[in-house]
């Protein structure tokens, strides 16, 4: 690593150092070494590469696309990709390639709202039963246990089924099926924390038990939590694709994934490439998530 | 060095080694965890003294050709009873294990397989060497856990692991490297894990078998008091290296300490002594030119 | 001693366990039923009955009384077997999935097999050896096995195995001309064939059936080759191990029997996973290969706003799940000595 100090210099060692002089320091000195040991992981660095692609083509679509992913052209259905349609034309003569493009907007936006909802939730239900103890961990490891023992696709059909198709129901039925392991990880993670000696500590200096849940076990957790979650994300984008293919999920004309391979079903064995570009989007995507959260798994959760 | 039981003329030692060497390449660096040791073993027993990582277990797996992957085992010379295991194959060096040169491992719980009954693990190393059937290895398995003075065999043939006490549990350990007759048997801290209680009666089950049978027996421990009063003849191992040999019984001779090698003196400085209380036990000095 | 009483207390948790979630999934199906913006009495009556014929239907249905008490009756209704008829196929939900249910299994238990005969010898040398190349091959293909979408996959196996190469027949469980050649028994298409004696009809079913199983197999192989891996790298490194070897058991008796026994333990709950997940598969792929499976039937009901036929499904997996759950406890604690 003597050419990053050579590199980065002050930095590198101002992050680097064994006797940081503030918190924020130390902080950031355990997430740069985290970081040296992620960038020393091939597949994670691919992973990662991956993941930061998806964000930047979400980001910038318009640019990225060269038509419009709506916009219908009969004449030009169903055309094999070319320099013109890289991916080919869909049966209403949209570009493919365009339509997998802003197909990651809807993919974002689907897995950060799942994530947004059920991470907290997990965490909450988690920490409490694991810190509380008693009947409190009880009854919400029952719940949990339930929840864990059902079908979870099959529950988020039915969910779906009975609000009515479309992306938020989507996103809820995902959502409500998809807590219980994050409370598992978490309650795990908060037995173990709540032994240790520095809760004692701070229980002693009269703290809350929500100051120590908040401030001390939270933060404890998150690592755990964050490898649990990135990995998680490739399972949403497959269930969130598997509605969609169902005709369940986003409903048309929106470019989600899942609905452009059920859009391309009918005509596979003609025009092969109607289904078989989304799902390759999708394929990327999930092995970018899966890749990136191995490695992660490997920097953070080195117990 | 004085030989306690000296080879019959024209039998070659039951093991010779000479400047074995176990290197462990890391990403770091290599380690040597043994770093050219010699000696040799008649029918005797021969103790291993050491401190943690000196080295002393490391030995005993290179001579059973267990050392796990990244280590790396040399040796100018290592034989069984004239026979080179340098240069044998693997397969031959584990038609060895069991058969003829065997070890007892430090803790039953962890040595013994879960899954199975202490019984059939017995009689699965009787049936690997002797090709024996069913019933016949079951017999000489009974007989085994009655040599090692267990009263109800029968019963206890049918338990699991974690149905026995640490005690017996070793006893079935010394019945399941014992029962092929090997010449050599490696006890690698064996009475460590045990209750002190029970430490006695595994030794004694130990020396009477190895006696009775006329084995080679490698004695590791840390417990100096221990290999003393157990072995007739001691290594004393430090950083993979041999400071010195002696004979047991110089070990408790108090003129010759001075003779000794420092460290070993700095061992047996840090033992507690009834007869000749101190109020401040010695700590351990290690002088890097001991390795050189 | 006391061996009577502790199988008495494990039995007793196991059932709690079972009767709670029996419990959450009838309570999960009803609220799914309640929360539902689709009107159920139009659903019965039409939407141009009159009110009072509406509301005569309303009472039928129970939907006057208070939430806990259609609650407690639909409970009744669900254990004495009625869950109600299925609009589309105006068939009673169980007459149904009575026929569907073998399809599924047929998929998902051929798909588990093919998970469970290459996935856990894949695992195993994976595991022995470790960071060299048929490691890297488990690895890679254990991260596609969860990054694939199984409707693509689907796709993809017809176009290139069915359309391209033609090496299996392609969507439907059995050609026409193999119908009526044999009697439903089982249900289960290649088992009834196999069972009176007609080889072509078996041939046919099969090649209709390894493709869809091998699509699900794929996942289970993902899954449990890498599960297999985790559990032998903990168990080749136990003592017991080492003492195998000192023993002079021979490195593949180590392997396979030793360790790969101790590995059984944990990989019985792994490959009741792989199970569940693949009956959950089905209902994905089901479509792509016209299988008459419960999944199909599920996805129909679905787009058709079906709530009867769609909880029934749901309840039905629900069950098979439990099922399954308490299967694996029970193996598991038979495989393993210390929790008998």
């Amino acid at each position: 690593m003597s050419d990053t100090s050579l590199k980065s210099g002050g930095w590198h060692d101002w992050l680097i150092t064994n006797e940081p002089g503030s918190r924020r320091q130390a902080r950031l000195g355990q997430l740069y070494r985290q970081w040296l040991a992620l960038r020393r992981n091939p597949a994670a660095m691919a992973g990662l590469f991956i993941v930061l692609g998806l964000l930047l083509v979400a980001a910038f679509a318009p640019l990225v696309a060269p038509y419009d992913p709506l916009v219908q052209s009969l004449g030009e259905r169903l055309r094999p990709p070319s320099s013109a349609n890289w991916f080919g034309t869909d049966a209403l003569g949209r570009d493919i390639f365009s339509r997998v493009v802003y197909g990651t907007r809807v993919t974002l936006v689907i897995v950060l709202l799942v994530v947004i909802t059920v991470g907290p939730i997990g965490l909450l239900i988690g920490c409490a039963a694991g810190y509380l103890g008693g009947w409190v961990d009880t009854v919400l490891m029952r719940i949990t246990d339930v929840f864990l023992a059902f079908p979870r696709l099959v529950l988020a059909l039915a969910f779906v089924a009975a609000l009515g198709p479309g992306l938020e129901n989507a996103v809820i039925a995902i959502a409500f099926t998809a807590w219980p392991p994050y409370a598992r990880v978490a309650r795990a993670e908060t037995l173990v924390i709540r032994k240790a000696d520095y809760i004692s500590a701070v229980r002693l200096q009269g703290a809350s038990q929500w100051r120590i849940v908040w401030r001390h076990v939270v933060p404890m957790c998150m690592p755990s939590l964050i490898v649990r979650t990135t990995f998680d994300m490739a399972g949403i984008i497959l269930t969130a694709a598997g509605l969609g293919f169902l005709g369940l999920g986003a409903q048309p004309p929106i470019p989600e994934w899942g609905a452009m391979i059920s859009a391309g079903r009918e005509q596979i064995f003609d025009q092969w490439w109607v289904a078989t570009f989304p799902g390759l989007a999708i394929c990327v995507v999930a092995l970018g998530f899966n890749l990136l959260g191995d490695g992660l798994r490997d920097v953070m959760d080195a117990r | 060095m004085t030989e306690i039981r000296a080879p019959m003329a024209g039998e070659p030692p039951l093991l010779e080694v000479d400047n074995l060497k176990v290197d462990f390449h890391t990403a770091t660096g290599i380690v040597h965890a043994v770093r050219g040791l010699s000696f040799s073993l008649g029918r005797e027993r021969l103790g291993i003294v050491g401190e943690s990582g000196s080295g002393k277990s490391m030995t005993g797996r290179a001579i059973l050709d267990l050392i796990p992957h990244p280590g790396v085992v040399t040796a100018d010379r290592m034989a069984f009873r004239g026979r080179d295991l340098v240069q044998m194959e693997r397969k031959e060096r584990r038609k060895l294990r069991g058969r003829h040169i065997s070890m007892v491992m430090q803790d039953p719980k962890f040595s013994l397989n879960p899954v199975e009954t202490v019984g059939n693990q017995i009689a699965e190393a009787y049936r690997i060497h002797r090709k024996a059937g069913g019933r016949e290895a079951r017999e000489r398995s009974l007989a085994m856990l009655e040599a090692v003075q267990i009263r109800e065999p029968a019963r206890v043939y049918d338990l699991y692991p974690h149905e026995v006490s640490g005690g017996m549990g070793q006893r079935v350990m010394i019945a399941m490297m014992l029962i092929a007759e090997p010449e050599i048997l490696i006890a690698d801290e064996p009475t460590s894990a045990l209750d002190v209680t029970v430490q006695l009666q595994i030794l004694k089950i130990l020396d009477e078998l190895v006696s009775e049978r006329g084995m080679g027996l490698i004695f590791i421990s840390h417990d100096l008091h221990l290999v003393q009063s157990f072995c007739d003849r001691v290594i004393v191992m430090y950083g993979g290296k041999v400071m010195e040999t002696l004979p047991a019984a110089e070990l408790a001779d108090l003129s010759a300490r001075d003779r000794r090698h420092p460290y070993t003196r700095g061992l047996l400085g840090c033992l507690p002594d009834l007869d000749h209380p101190q109020a401040k036990l010695a700590t351990l000095t290690r002088d890097p030119a001991w390795l050189a | 001693m006391g061996q009577g009483s502790r199988w008495g207390r494990i039995a007793g948790r196991e059932l709690t366990t079972v009767a709670i979630t029996i419990f959450g999934l009838l309570l999960v199906t009803f609220l799914i039923a309640r929360v539902m913006p689709i009107d159920p009495v139009l659903a019965v009556v039409g939407d141009r009955a009159p009110a009072d014929v509406y509301e005569k239907a309303r009472l039928d249905l129970g939907l006057d009384k208070p939430l806990w008490q259609q609650f407690a009756i639909y409970i009744g209704k669900v254990f004495s077997g009625d869950l109600g008829r299925s609009v589309l196929t105006s068939n009673l939900v169980t007459e149904d999935l009575r026929t569907v249910f073998p399809a599924t299994l047929e998929l998902a238990t051929l798909g588990t097999l093919i998970g469970v005969v290459i996935g856990v010898p894949f695992g195993v040398v994976a595991a022995t050896h470790q960071g060299r190349w048929p490691d890297q091959i488990a690895r890679i293909v254990g991260l596609f096995g969860y990054s694939i979408p199984v409707f693509w996959l689907g796709l993809m196996g017809l176009l290139l195995f069915y359309a391209k190469l033609g090496w299996v027949a392609g969507p439907g469980r059995v050609g026409v001309a193999y119908q009526d050649l044999f009697d439903p028994i089982t249900g289960i298409v290649v088992l009834d064939a196999a069972l009176q004696g007609e080889w072509d009809a078996f041939r046919d079913a099969f090649s209709h059936l390894i493709l869809p199983a091998s699509v699900l197999g794929i996942l289970s192989v993902a899954y449990i080759s890498r599960m297999t891996r985790s559990f032998m790298i903990n168990e080749l490194q136990q003592q017991y191990v080492v003492a195998a070897r000192v023993k002079g058991v021979s490195e593949f008796r180590v392997v396979w029997g030793h360790a790969l026994r101790n590995a059984v333990v944990p990989l019985v709950t792994v490959i009741a996973l792989s199970y569940m997940h693949l009956l959950e598969g089905s209902v994905l792929t089901e479509t792509i290969f016209a299988w008459p499976g419960l999944g199909r039937y599920l996805t129909n009901s679905l787009l058709n706003a079906d709530m009867n036929a769609v909880l029934g499904g749901t309840l039905l997996v629900g069950a098979v799940f439990i099922g399954i759950n308490l299967l694996s406890d029970i193996v598991g604690r038979l495989a393993d000595p210390r929790a008998r």
